[in-house]
């Protein structure tokens, strides 16, 4: 079996004075897509927030090849790419500028822009301002990274093997048409197919790439 | 080097360490209090200029001394709770900041009753006592802040790294108010004299400050114990100890 | 193809100052409310005190400069909220940089948007006030030195309560304190002007204090915003 990419190590978080989840461990390897389960308040953006360094567990540790993220971090949010609740887009840049910043901030070229915005049906809107779209039009602002970071690493113009290699998604479906899911769901299998893997969260069912998912369950824990 | 600490990290150990601690705090600090304040108020000699309103000095300077030695206490544990990632730093800032306020509060109002006599007006912008009004803005400003957050661990350290960044500007606001002081100060107003203390006003000055330290220990051990039970209240050890209490309850 | 765009400190600097820079740009409010502010805060003191020209002339340092704490921290809010209710503060967080060189970047975009202007807006009210002529130099240094260290230390106030929702008020409780040694010595420096005597040493140590607060306020700011986040 081939070296891990990032391995959860007996995680504990408490919310709350509630225990979420205790001594949760897993291994994520390249290739592998992770769709994290549970119902809600299950923990499922705490997980995915402790796995992307954002949050402190209780206990446990988050390790990425082999060293701890939160000592080699650096190196760590070289390989991450990261997608929260919320798209971190600002109203008063354009889709291009919003972009291009995002980018730029991950080491990723802004000559990727152009195509990437093609790629989510933003063309025509990249001049537009942020607030003057909707929200399903900033989720596909942030989303345009994705095809971005593909592009990059299918060009080998990427930082080091694992740039952008882990994708850590929370419910990037939401506000998506079907088309676009399904768009999201075929730029998955190229991603892992190139050797990275991608960790998410969705109250949708994954159709196409639906025989490669593995799953963790969280249950709702009093 | 850390090793032997370890098991003091764990809550359930330093919640058992606190509580056998404790009561000697308590027994040593009613011996050390009882001897020197009878001491302090009733046999030691009165100020030669300020008479017995002298008296109350021995009050107000060890609440002074506590207050900002609880300050340095409280962001020097933040700090090590930041460096090693000691969960029950929080704890301590939690536990030590409320404790400090209070003697910041009893120096200023000590020192306010003093001034009455001594200066004929309650309060007057004397640097030691304007250093003391803003060191209790500083603690207050911690309580605040750990009171806004609603996750207590989160609290903890939010508090913490508020104290860290205090600490290192109690020196520059003290020097700075010191400066102020000397600068604006008129020819009227007239400093504490602070003469050689008489070997009979120390030692009672001695006995009643660490009395109030062993004291605050004391309120420490409790404040932390609670804290401790508070924030592991889902812990297995918690929810026996809780079960112990009751029963024991039940058969009285 | 490119090569990849792996960023220096001082470009990534560059990135996030002239992002911080046209957002604001765009946003006209965030300059020109905080300077009003500063304007009537003045106004109003002539108002309630009266109009006597050497009462005014005497207090005048104080009240400038208490002011421009005020309206500073007015300002400060809009250094984070916006990014922490966005998103955008978790991706600068997750970028493979170290904290410190966007946060100085986004503090001195601050300082720009609202100290440059205080600066720049102060002579004129200073003779609203019957400043003493020999004070104007002393008061523009002093606001050139002493505002940035109002928005280092400011930062760190802002990165404690972004999460909460109600920071406004505690904000002030926390920054307000830390504030003092920046307002003494900044109006002891004007008044020592007003007097004709030399106010370098005043000088000296507002400096010294903005460059403490330049090196140690970014890891504080740092460590409050990954609680804040959390």
């Amino acid at each position: 079996m081939s070296a891990s990419l990032l391995s959860a190590q007996n995680l504990t978080c408490i919310r709350e004075d509630r225990i979420l989840f205790d001594d949760l461990s897993f291994d994520i390897y390249p290739g592998d897509i992770v769709q994290i389960e549970g119902p809600n308040g299950a923990g499922k953006t705490s997980l995915l927030r402790i796995l992307a360094g954002l949050s402190q567990p209780y206990e446990g540790s988050v390790r990425y090849q082999e060293s701890s993220i939160k000592t080699d971090s650096e190196a760590y949010h070289q390989a991450l790419l990261y997608l929260g609740h919320t798209p971190g887009v600002k109203g008063e840049l354009s889709a291009e500028e919003n972009l291009n910043f995002n980018l730029s901030l991950h080491n990723l070229s802004n000559d990727y822009a152009q195509a990437s915005l093609d790629k989510v049906n933003l063309l025509g809107f990249e001049d537009s301002l942020a607030s003057h779209l909707s929200a399903g039009q900033h989720r596909r602002i942030a989303l345009a990274r994705l095809y971005a970071a593909l592009n990059a690493k299918q060009n080998n113009d990427s930082n080091g093997a694992n740039a952008n290699a882990i994708w850590i998604l929370d419910e990037p479906f939401t506000a998506i048409d079907k088309q676009g899911v399904a768009d999201l769901e075929q730029l998955f299998i190229a991603h892992t197919n190139q050797g990275g893997c991608v960790i998410l969260t969705t109250h949708q069912d994954l159709s196409i790439c639906a025989d490669k998912v593995k799953k963790i369950t969280l249950e709702y824990q009093f | 080097m850390w090793k032997w600490l370890h098991p003091y990290a764990n809550p359930e150990t330093s919640y058992q360490l606190a509580g056998r601690l404790q009561p000697w705090f308590t027994g040593l600090s009613a011996v050390l209090l009882l001897i020197g304040l009878v001491w302090a108020l009733a046999f030691a000699p009165a100020d030669y200029q300020q008479g017995d309103s002298f008296r109350i000095f021995y009050i107000h300077v060890p609440a002074a001394i506590l207050s900002m030695g609880l300050y340095t206490s409280m962001a020097i544990i933040a700090f090590t709770g930041l460096v090693w990632q000691l969960k029950l730093a929080d704890a301590s800032t939690a536990a030590l900041a409320p404790i400090g306020a209070v003697f910041t509060a009893i120096a200023l109002f000590t020192g306010a009753a003093w001034g009455k006599p001594m200066w004929g007006t309650w309060w007057i912008w004397d640097a030691r006592l304007t250093s003391e009004l803003i060191l209790l803005f500083l603690y207050l400003g911690v309580i605040a802040l750990h009171n806004a957050f609603e996750d207590k661990a989160l609290a903890g350290k939010a508090a913490g790294i508020l104290a860290i960044v205090g600490v290192v500007n109690v020196p520059i606001i003290h020097y700075s108010v010191e400066w102020w002081n000397t600068l604006h100060q008129g020819a009227t107003v007239t400093k504490f004299g602070r003469p050689a203390m008489a070997p009979e006003m120390y030692w009672p000055f001695l006995l009643c400050l660490f009395g109030f330290a062993f004291m605050t220990a004391a309120i420490v051990c409790m404040r932390f114990r609670t804290e401790v039970l508070a924030r592991n209240a889902m812990r297995p050890w918690v929810r026996a100890l809780a079960l112990q209490a009751s029963e024991s309850q039940e058969a009285k | 193809m490119t090569t990849s765009a792996n960023l220096s400190y001082s470009k990534l600097f560059n990135l996030v100052l002239k992002r911080d820079l046209t957002i604001a740009l765009r946003h006209k409010d965030d300059i020109i409310n905080p300077l009003l502010f500063f304007v009537i805060i003045i106004t109003l003191f002539p108002l309630g005190i009266g109009p006597e020209a050497n009462t005014l002339a005497r207090i005048a340092p104080g009240i400038i400069w208490v002011a421009a704490l005020l309206s500073t921290l007015l300002s400060l809010d809009r250094l984070f909220k916006s990014d922490y209710q966005d998103g955008s503060l978790e991706q600068l967080l997750l970028s493979p940089y170290p904290v410190f060189v966007w946060v100085l970047a986004k503090v001195f975009a601050h300082w720009l948007i609202t100290g440059l202007p205080l600066i720049l807006i102060a002579p004129l009210l200073a003779a609203l006030l019957y400043l003493p002529e020999q004070s104007f130099v002393a008061l523009m240094l002093t606001l050139l030195i002493g505002t940035p260290v109002l928005s280092l230390i400011g930062a760190i106030g802002v990165a404690l309560t972004v999460g909460i929702k109600k920071g406004g008020v505690l904000l002030s409780l926390l920054v307000l304190p830390l504030y003092i040694p920046v307002l003494i010595f900044a109006t002891s420096a004007i008044d020592t002007a007003g007097l004709s005597l030399p106010y370098s040493g005043q000088l000296a140590i507002i400096a010294a204090l903005f460059f403490t607060s330049l090196t140690l306020a970014p890891l504080a700011i740092g460590a409050a915003l990954k609680v804040s986040t959390n």
